[in-house]
């Protein structure tokens, strides 16, 4: 069964495979696929072969520098939060967004829980793999605040920094 | 101060919401302890030894009248009649129950009050000087700087998730009463070589286990940039803090492990790539600001001295317990939570109450709150000292040892803090039994004794003059002496003098080193100013002379 997941404010389920998930995933280049980080480090060359859709899997150590130039060729840039109190994510992924220009699908994966979705989707995550059960409602989880009080990439929100701070 | 538009009310409304969804989801079990716990901690809630403990936001101290009287019907209708004022500026009561905590928030957010971000690895509430707008030294009022900073830091998305918990102190005299210094961040208002205004920024300040003083980062910062470099700053620690270890996580310890060359060169790095891209606070912010902080409407008075004729008491209260108004004919007067046989920082229910009549009678509506856990009413016109003395006398709330050895810092202790190892509020009661004569404490002169009862430091104890904290030591209650630290501009740790010592000898080792002090003073140096001077052996050699009292 496809993994379901949060895309663009809606329930989906996720065309793109890990390597190892599928092994199928590894030689079709019509599936899309996630390569981590180190293993695109090493095989760059390989998988940009492979052609087709490809993303990689970051996790907070991994420095974004090291991907800058391969931006253009990935489609998605998935950041992983290991526990409750990793927040490297957030500066990643606005960082790809803000500075790198990434605008392919920016997903939060791992240590992913509801209430973290209103940040995350204000830094420019844009898909989310969580439980099955936590699905509908981090949904309604985007709506917690309807004001912020500051810039954002997420284009649903009033920027309001221009009335005070 | 600053009043709420429809944005801040209907945000601090939603953080309501939230948090009542989220107390219901764990009481419906579909949110596990652990993830409550991060949710929680963000709102300002602990679970204690008694009961959970909630930490109300007080923005950089300041508080009008209708708020205070609502954290009185809170203490009255959700506590024990009761509430504490913490060396952060802040007020926490002790007895709530979970289930009622988001009542208590719905209450608050009427009167523009909350707990965001009280507690938790995120930006904490901005601390400033308790004299700021009154302070005849200073260069400019840092309030309107605080408020741009919290606002800024509530709900910041990218810095919600912090390796470990972020505070910030904001000054604009000369003299610090912010203790910046040990701080994360600490901003000074300065100017700059041709006059221009901007900010002096430290960072890698903090207590706890491993005291680290803060080191300047940049001596310069155009005043627009200040979001942009403060972002810049926590940016890095975002991503190079560690997470590893809780001990280690403070930036303090970045800063320290990188040195402050190499933290100020990736920092500055940042900067450079998002200075002119990030939040610019610009000359029609800084006026919007500042509208909210205008001085209130001073009579035309002239200095007077209501001391004059007064009774012994009230001249030593109107010493000690009052400081200089820039504005002629005023005087800003410290209401003591420091009375002996009160735990340090308390405050009654009533007592609020009476405090809010009095700030509305006498100050302009407004109180304030200490780093060092005292009131201020910020505005009082000296002819109308002798009935504000008479009425807080009253109440006990007129101690007075403002700046003396009594006027201890000191968090909650063991009584309370689940984190704590040892006793506070015993400790602060026998050290006022045994210094209870006014004329040898007002001898004395100014002394800082600051008391913290487990490792994390809440009551600054690194910084005393005299500073105490609680160790356990095979399940008793010790505690270790320092001297020597200081919190102002003259900041720095204090030393260990030797081994610690049980409950009931601290009062005696206090009085040892005072005989030091009193035989070794020069002219009117300080406590502090004498340890410096001749050094920490003197001290340790005579509180381990001679065995202490058993």
């Amino acid at each position: 069964m496809p993994r379901r997941l949060l895309r663009n404010h809606a329930l989906e389920s996720d065309e793109w495979r890990y390597v190892g998930e599928a092994a199928s995933a590894v030689l079709d280049a019509k599936i899309p696929v996630i390569v981590e980080f180190l293993e695109w480090q090493n095989e760059r060359g390989a998988w940009l072969s492979r052609g087709g859709r490809l993303g990689v899997v970051l996790s907070g150590e991994s420095k974004l520098e090291l991907i800058a130039n391969d931006l253009p060729q990935l489609s998605l840039i998935a950041c992983r939060f290991s526990g409750p109190s990793d927040g490297r994510g957030y500066t990643q992924g606005r960082v790809l967004r803000e500075r790198y220009g990434f605008a392919g699908e920016l997903r939060a994966v791992g240590y992913v829980r509801t209430d973290q979705l209103f940040f995350l989707a204000r830094m420019g995550f844009d898909s989310f793999e969580m439980a099955d059960a936590d699905l509908e409602p981090g949904l309604a989880s985007f709506a917690t605040f309807s004001h912020a009080y500051q810039r954002s990439n997420d284009k649903g929100l009033p920027q309001t920094l221009s009335r005070g701070a | 101060m600053y009043r709420y538009d429809a944005v801040d009310k209907t945000m601090v409304r939603e953080r309501v919401a939230q948090f009542r969804d989220q107390t219901q989801r764990f009481l419906a079990g579909s949110l596990s302890e652990d993830e409550f716990r991060h949710l929680r901690l963000r709102n300002g809630l602990y679970i204690q030894r008694h009961a959970p403990m909630l930490r109300i936001a007080i923005p950089y101290g300041l508080l009008a009248t209708r708020q205070l009287r609502a954290l009185a019907s809170i203490a009255r209708d959700y506590d024990h009649g009761y509430a504490h004022f913490t060396t952060r500026q802040n007020l926490q009561f002790n007895w709530p129950k979970l289930e009622q905590v988001p009542d208590i928030l719905a209450e608050l957010a009427e009167v523009e009050m909350h707990s965001i971000q009280t507690s938790g690895n995120c930006v904490r509430n901005t601390t400033s000087d308790h004299l700021a707008g009154v302070t005849p030294d200073e260069l400019e009022d840092p309030r309107p700087w605080c408020e741009i900073i919290r606002q800024w830091s509530t709900f910041h998305p990218e810095f919600t998730y912090l390796p470990r918990k972020f505070k910030i102190a904001v000054t604009g005299a000369p003299q610090d009463r912010a203790a910046t210094q040990i701080h994360d961040i600490g901003v000074h208002i300065v100017r700059g070589a041709d006059g221009e205004p901007g900010f002096e920024i430290l960072a890698g300040g903090g207590l706890g286990r491993t005291p680290i003083l803060g080191q300047v980062v940049r001596s310069f910062l155009p005043r627009e940039h200040l979001l942009s470099y403060i972002e810049a700053i926590l940016r890095v620690y975002n991503l190079e803090g560690r997470r590893d270890n809780i001990h280690k996580a403070r930036i303090k310890i970045l800063v320290r492990s990188l040195g402050i060359e190499e933290f100020r060169r990736r920092v500055e790095a940042e900067f450079a790539l998002i200075k002119d891209k990030g939040p610019k606070v610009d000359e029609g912010q800084i006026a919007r600001m500042r509208e909210f902080f205008t001085p209130p409407l001073y009579l035309n008075l002239e200095d007077s001295d209501p001391a004059a004729g007064r009774e012994t008491e009230f001249r030593a209260w109107y010493k000690y317990n009052t400081v200089a108004h820039k504005v002629p004919g005023y005087r800003a007067v410290f209401v003591s939570l420091k009375h002996p046989a009160i735990a340090t920082g308390d405050v009654t229910h009533a007592q609020m109450d009476l405090i809010a009549d009095l700030a509305d009678r006498y100050s302009f509506g407004e109180v304030r709150v200490t780093h060092t856990q005292n009131l201020l009413l910020a505005d009082i016109e000296q002819r109308k000292a002798y009935e504000v003395w008479q009425v807080l006398r009253a109440a006990g709330l007129a101690t007075p040892n403002i700046g003396t050895l009594t006027d201890m810092i000191s968090c909650p202790g063991l009584d309370f803090c689940s984190l704590a190892n040892a006793g506070s509020i015993e400790v602060t009661k026998l050290i006022n039994q045994r210094f209870d004569d006014y004329d040898f404490l007002y001898d004395l002169g100014e002394l800082e004794i600051k008391m913290s009862g487990c490792m994390n430091a809440c009551g600054h104890h690194h910084v005393g003059h005299i500073g105490i904290l609680g160790v356990d030591k095979s399940g008793e209650e010790w505690y270790q002496i320092t001297i020597g630290g200081a919190a102002g501009n003259d900041a720095a740790l204090g030393s260990v003098i030797g081994p610690s010592v049980p409950k009931h000898q601290v009062a005696d080792t206090i009085a040892r080193l005072l005989d030091v002090y009193l035989e070794e003073r020069e002219g009117e140096e300080r406590f502090l100013d004498t340890v410096r001077r001749v050094g920490v052996k003197p001290f340790k050699e005579r509180v381990y002379a001679a065995p202490l009292a058993a």
